[in-house]
């Protein structure tokens, strides 16, 4: 019997078209726009201005605060301007424009692509390494990771577990990577073990990446101390909690964080990065993006600089589908719909889904029927229906009875729900509405 | 047969009588006292329970007005000036007169003033919508035009205009409760002094972006061009963060900003037609 977290779930289509595209690198764009904040917490402050030269890797802007990192030119040129452009998030953010010309990197950049595996870092200077860097959980978090690995005093880390799920539909990132550098991310979970003095870490890799498991099963035995997990597949395993309880069995309290049961979780994404970041001295300015969709006519795998438009790769990956109604900034479940194909790719973006317009249009909502669908399929035990009516009324003390901040607004409820209620969407009005009583 | 009927009376009356002793002794030393005053000025209060004065309905607001030895802090704005003094008269207290106000939507951004860029789909709720994304005209600062303020509104003072997609006012129904205010995710309703015949003068934009940032999604945003503030002869108009912002209790409605603005963003409602009509349609032109 495989592994998986006990409460709700729900297993939708799983359409991983790309799975056997291997990463391509997508040429460099003539502009990039990079967002100062790409990471959740302070935005960076920029310390480059109009006319600055950069090389790859150059630091354009510093961390402005302790929850904040370093942002880093993933392009050689010159700065343009600082802007203000409507980024993947649907809001307009300050950007750093660069006009890019021919690729030149960081003297400190070991650019050989030779693999690395003695670590001669200790603890504290991968963590400044990391924050140098710039590295964020690259799952969609994108929470700072030199935070992560500050175990706070009075708690002891007492497992790594790494994030090999990618439960979402689609999207295939994260499953090359690790067929292809499968080393590499043993060794990146060295690194952090060393971080964090923890002697033991799992792999949690979902049953529909065979290749994957397999894999891993035969690099483990180079390292000390890993071991590779399979779990059932089941949506939204991905999460943090409920990768915890699927694969320690362990509970993180409500409103708790992983760190008070022992546990330091980190996606495969940011554990490669962590792995450059030490072995290479290389910054966070390229990840591995997927482009998908059910017409699109060629599914890819991309690395890609940060501050590309996301049009470039669509035009990569054969082109915008004529029936394309809606661009999601990474996967069907969680992803957010873009407004504009110009928003840049950010340290956050794990994949581009060009959506039809047959599958992209809401139904019309009808009412309750008490059915409970939605709270069978929630992963946390809430009750969502009744949180919707709360929500929709403002009634903050019911909503706080009914532990609404709990939801990790994994949409599952949306989508079972069989009177196409937007559920999701009115959790986080409630949400909204506790936070804004509780600034009064 | 007498007895068969009389007995059952005496008990059944004797039970009652002892019961009527009971209750009348617990019901003294369990007396709950309330002051009838609360009583009679819920009464005198609107009853609308709208919240408006801070306090959670009608009859915490008489509570509080009854008790505190202070009242000039209290105000009813669905009540108004008069039926204030009525009560502040009835309890032997003074209360402060204040301004009447009316609620004014500060955006302008209809259909015609801005282009739809993006298309929303989700549910029909402004507080949803705006986090989400910026808005489908592009503006993260104006109406999004859902009625989150139509929907909290008890007094029915606001509808959305069929025709720009934005809230109206009607200021004879406005209470100045402040429960829009409250609601709308943008601010853009704002609390302002009414004047004689209903005249109104302010800035119907809240866009807080560089000039030609906010040119470029609606053609009637405030681009902080000062030129209003150069103009006006009293000091009324101030700008911060790229917004110009019309005091109300400084504004002589004299109208000199009205016809400098060269976006039109500075509204004037119900005034005379002006004799000189050249230099507005200069402006728009």
């Amino acid at each position: 019997m495989l592994h998986t977290f006990p409460k709700g779930g729900i297993h939708p289509p799983e359409n991983k078209f790309a799975a056997s595209q291997p990463i391509e690198v997508l040429s460099v764009p003539d502009i990039v726009y990079i967002p100062i904040s790409q990471h959740l917490g302070v935005p960076a402050k920029p310390i480059v201005k109009r006319g600055d030269a950069v090389k790859i890797g150059t630091p354009i802007a510093e961390a402005a605060g302790f929850v904040s990192t370093f942002i880093h030119s993933s392009v050689a040129g010159v700065v343009d301007k600082i802007d203000k452009i409507t980024c993947a998030s649907g809001f307009p953010q300050d950007v750093i424009v660069i006009k890019t010309s021919e690729d030149v990197w960081e003297d400190s950049i070991d650019t050989s692509p030779d693999f690395v595996k003695e670590i001669t870092l200790n603890s504290e200077e991968i963590r400044a390494r990391v924050l140098q860097s710039g590295i964020v959980g690259m799952g969609g978090a994108t929470f700072p990771s030199h935070i992560k690995y500050q175990v706070p005093e009075g708690k002891q880390a007492t497992a790594l577990i790494i994030n090999g799920v990618e439960c979402e539909p689609y999207l295939t990132a994260d499953h090359r990577l690790m067929l292809e550098k499968a080393r590499e991310i043993c060794v990146g979970i060295e690194i952090i073990k060393t971080a964090i003095s923890v002697s033991h870490a799992y792999i949690g890799i979902e049953n529909n990446k065979p290749d994957a498991i397999e894999l891993f099963g035969t690099v483990v035995k180079e390292f000390q101390g890993i071991s590779v997990v399979p779990l059932q597949v089941k949506y939204p395993q991905g999460g943090e909690k409920q990768l915890i309880k699927a694969v320690t069995g362990k509970e993180v309290p409500a409103g708790g964080l992983p760190i008070d049961v022992g546990a330091i979780v980190n996606n495969v994404g940011t554990v490669y990065a962590v792995y450059e970041a030490v072995q290479k001295n290389k910054p966070l300015y390229e990840r591995i993006v997927t482009v998908t969709g059910k017409h699109v006519t060629e599914h890819k795998n991309f690395l890609v600089r940060i501050g590309t438009p996301i049009q470039n790769l669509i035009d990569a990956a054969g082109g915008m589908p004529e029936d394309t109604e809606k661009i999601i900034s990474g996967g069907p479940m969680m992803g957010k719909a873009i407004p504009f194909p110009q928003a840049p790719v950010t340290k956050g973006t794990s994949g581009i889904l060009l959506v039809p317009s047959l599958e992209s249009q809401r139904q019309n909502m009808e009412s309750c029927i008490r059915c409970g669908k939605c709270v069978s399929a929630c992963c946390v035990g809430l009750e969502p229906y009744i949180i919707m009516t709360f929500a929709e009324r403002g009634l903050v003390d019911e909503l706080l009875d009914y532990q609404v901040m709990q939801c990790i607004e994994c949409g599952s409820c949306s989508y079972v729900c069989p009177a196409h209620r937007p559920l999701l969407d009115f959790i986080r009005l409630g949400k909204q509405i506790v936070r804004k009583q509780d600034k009064k | 047969m007498n007895e068969t009927i009389l007995i059952p009376v005496i008990v059944l009356s004797t039970i009652g009588v002892l019961a009527a002793v009971v209750l009348y002794f617990v019901a003294q030393k369990f007396k709950v006292f309330e002051d009838h005053r609360i009583d009679e000025v819920e009464a005198m209060l609107p009853g609308a329970n709208c919240g408006g004065c801070g306090y959670p309905g009608c009859r915490k607001f008489a509570q509080v007005f009854v008790e505190s030895d202070n009242a000039e802090s209290l105000f009813c704005p669905v009540g108004g000036n008069e039926m204030m003094s009525q009560i502040a008269e009835h309890l032997g207290k003074t209360v402060s007169a204040q301004a009447k106000k009316v609620a004014v939507i500060r955006c302008n951004g209809d259909c015609e003033n801005t282009r739809k860029l993006t298309s929303y789909d989700g549910p029909q709720n402004c507080r949803i919508a705006v986090a989400t994304f910026e808005g489908e005209n592009g503006c993260s600062f104006g109406c999004v035009g859902y009625g989150d303020c139509v929907s909290v509104c008890e007094f029915d003072a606001i509808i959305i205009d069929e025709k720009t997609g934005l809230p109206v006012v009607t200021t004879d129904k406005c209470t100045a409760c402040g429960k829009c205010v409250e609601i709308c995710p943008r601010d853009i309703i704002e609390l302002r002094k009414t004047n004689k015949k209903d005249l109104k003068i302010y800035v119907a934009c809240m866009n807080k972006d560089r000039g030609a940032r906010a040119k470029k999604n609606c053609d009637v945003a405030c681009i902080a061009c000062t030129k209003c503030v150069q103009v006006c002869p009293h000091d009324a108009i101030v700008i911060t963060d790229n917004l110009a912002y019309i005091d109300d209790e400084k504004c002589k409605l004299c109208r000199k900003c009205v016809v400098v603005c060269p976006t039109t963003s500075i509204i004037e409602t119900n005034f005379p037609p002006r004799k000189v009509q050249e230099p507005v349609s200069a402006v728009k032109e």
